[in-house]
């Protein structure tokens, strides 16, 4: 399993947008993606699961990869997270 | 044939077919099933037909209203391909042994509460809005019942509709509709303000429309009259040809007077401006001639977005329109939200008396963060054009100083960051509270001008809500109080060398311009489509003997009926 921690800097937390672009990169895994908040896991690959953990500025989020390309899977992700300015 | 009359909301006569706006029964019982495997391949099938039908409509939306409009059927398709969602739903299914339709209901409603109780993120209570259309569009087809898709419209229809919301209105091509025929709302509802933009007869409160016509069936819409004529005879299209053509020549007759000043038979010049909610509105405006802007509703760019707009997406709006007005004045009103306004991420409390609660300046003043930053955006797109600020609501003196206060508080700081505010810029105010309008005397020291609101003058004049239907009698444009209240404004104005306008309805009404030019209104601000009809009514006109007719209308008639018939004869004698 791949893992990483990201401190959530955009000033409108994980939604729209940006939440969306998370749920379409991760979809293209076969991974299981899931992103972690507060003690809570969500099913990346769910727009309604992300939005529902309302993650806002100055999380600290953990996301994680399961499967055959879940290095890949991160590398990914991470690479959105700071094209979407969503982290440093 | 039938005949159905409503109120006649914009003008013009259009035949076609109706086209059913109006959402089919949803109704369905829980039962319990034994093939689980069977009632999940149906909620299989209805998902993919929902996928299916959403990329057909995001095509043709994004291509016949833009790519922006589109982008709400991404959303619906993201939530149905959700696995969280669909799984929820299986598993229901398999686990309680309940119908699809069952099983995606209860998931659906766990998910619209959830986001739901996110109250303070708006962005969370639309997607709300969004799974439930999306769980009626998947219901629909576990049903086997047709939802409207008013995106998919691609042959010339009448649109029947119990009311048409913004999101409706936005969905539909203005190539392919002819007119609009709702069972509720009246001459303000947004339907009726949708139809006066796109140029387009649209009849209003015609209480049963949706219930006596059907599908397909013909009709003629008589938006001039508010007649709505049901499967009609070739010897009522004919005769209804021939009224739509003495319109069109009308029509082509007040178009010779596009490029005209507004002038009356004795040479007085007066202003027709119109009205305009958004910057796509311009076109209609340059298009009917009109000499400015009377009214900028800057309220639809809050209620268009779903976070408070930035001040460089109102800066981008505003300069939009001042150049587009290229010189000639723009009146834009500050924010005029609450009342039967609201906007999603900005929660209101529920108020007994929304429009005598918490609303336009009020809310301005008090949530000064978001007034600045609209006053910072006009005060930069300034240097565009010929700009008017007017504030909303008005009924003290104190209110309007303190709004202009923080006006030039934002102007000291932008010019100490080395920006450049125009000259020519004044600040007004709307006269609709009583108290304002009797006071006009002592406004009229402080302002640069004044723009009569009559919509709201009369409800708060006569204490009669305007969206009752009960009281509606007592919306009394010719009403001696409310012309003697009019006539005061204007009169105190001129005494203090400054000018006055109007941008209610009944700055275009037929009864009040004689009244109001006989007055010495100096701004007549109307829906576009009504200017060139105005200025031709004023060129008939002649302002010598108009003091009697005022005189009469103000100081010797008692009803809003008796003014009406004064008005009436006077101009058939002329």
């Amino acid at each position: 399993m791949e893992k990483r921690d990201f401190h959530v800097v955009a000033d409108t937390g994980i939604h729209a947008r940006p939440a969306t672009l998370l749920v379409q990169t991760a979809s293209k895994f076969n991974s299981d993606v899931n992103l972690e908040y507060k003690g809570k896991s969500v099913n990346l690959k769910s727009i309604m699961g992300v939005m529902s953990l309302g993650v806002g500025q100055g999380a600290d989020v953990t996301i994680s990869a399961e499967g055959a390309d879940e290095a890949d899977a991160i590398n990914a992700i991470e690479e959105t997270m700071k094209k979407e300015g969503l982290s440093e | 044939m039938t005949k159905l009359r409503g109120i006649a909301a914009s003008d013009g006569i259009a035949t076609a077919k109706a086209y059913m706006l109006v959402q089919p029964d949803l109704s369905f019982s829980k039962s319990t099933i034994s093939d689980s495997e069977k009632e999940i391949n149906r909620l299989h099938n209805a998902l993919q037909a929902s996928t299916s039908d959403l990329e057909t409509i995001r095509k043709i939306a994004a291509e016949s209203l833009g790519e922006e409009e589109a982008q709400v059927f991404d959303a619906h398709m993201m939530i149905l391909a959700d696995p969280e969602f669909t799984g929820a739903i299986e598993g229901k299914i398999n686990d309680d042994k309940v119908n699809a339709e069952q099983a995606l209901k209860e998931v659906a409603d766990l998910f619209v509460a959830t986001f739901e109780a996110m109250t303070d993120n708006a962005y969370m209570q639309e997607r709300a809005a969004d799974i439930k259309d999306v769980t009626k569009r998947v219901l629909s087809h576990l049903l086997g019942v047709t939802l409207p898709n008013p995106a998919l419209i691609d042959e010339e229809v009448i649109v029947i509709a119990h009311d048409l919301t913004p999101s409706d209105t936005a969905q539909l091509n203005g190539k392919f509709v002819k007119a609009f025929v709702t069972d509720i709302g009246g001459r303000t509802s947004h339907s009726a303000i949708m139809a006066r933009s796109l140029e387009i007869p649209a009849i209003v409160g015609t209480e049963k429309i949706t219930t006596s016509v059907k599908a397909g069936e013909s009709l003629i819409v008589d938006g001039i009259n508010g007649d709505v004529i049901i499967a009609p005879t070739d010897v009522e299209i004919a005769e209804y040809d021939r009224k739509a053509q003495a319109f069109a020549d009308q029509k082509a007759e007040w178009e010779k007077l596009k490029n005209e000043n507004s002038v009356t038979k004795d040479g007085k010049t007066f202003t027709v401006a119109a009205n305009i909610g958004t910057p796509k509105d311009l076109n209609g405006v340059i298009d009917n001639g009109s000499e400015a802007i009377g009214l900028y509703r800057t309220e639809f760019l809050y209620m268009d977005s779903s976070e408070l707009p930035s001040e460089d997406d109102q800066f981008e709006a505003y300069k939009t329109v001042l150049e587009g007005m290229a010189g000639k004045p723009v009146v834009v009103r500050t924010m005029d939200i609450g009342g039967d306004k609201k906007l999603p991420y900005l929660p209101l409390p529920e108020e007994m008396n929304p429009f005598l609660g918490y609303r336009a300046i009020r809310i301005s003043l008090d949530r000064d963060d978001i007034f600045r930053t609209q006053l910072r955006a006009l005060l930069r797109a300034s240097n565009y054009g010929k700009l008017r600020i007017m504030f909303p609501m008005i009924a003290t003196v104190a209110e309007f100083r303190q709004a202009k206060g923080i006006l030039e508080e934002e102007k000291a700081k932008l010019i100490a960051d080395g920006q450049t505010v125009s000259d020519d810029l004044q600040v007004g105010m709307m006269v609709e509270i009583p108290a304002s309008a009797v006071l006009a005397d002592q406004f009229a020291k402080e302002v640069d001008f004044f723009s009569i609101g009559t919509n709201d003058l009369i409800q708060y004049t006569m204490a009669a809500d305007r969206m009752n239907e009960r009281v509606s009698y007592l919306y009394q444009p010719y009403n001696p109080a409310i012309l003697r209240l009019i006539k005061n404004v204007i009169d105190a104005s001129h005494r203090e060398g400054k000018w006055t306008g109007m941008c209610g309805e009944a700055a275009g009404d037929s009864i009040m311009v004689p009244l109001l030019v006989g007055m010495g209104l100096d701004e007549f601000s109307m829906s576009a489509t009504s200017v060139l009809r105005v200025r031709s009514l004023m060129k008939r006109l002649d302002t010598t003997q108009l003091s009697d007719l005022v005189d009469t209308a103000v100081n010797v008639n008692t009803s809003n009926e008796e003014n009406q018939h004064l008005v009436e004869d006077f101009m058939q004698n002329l």
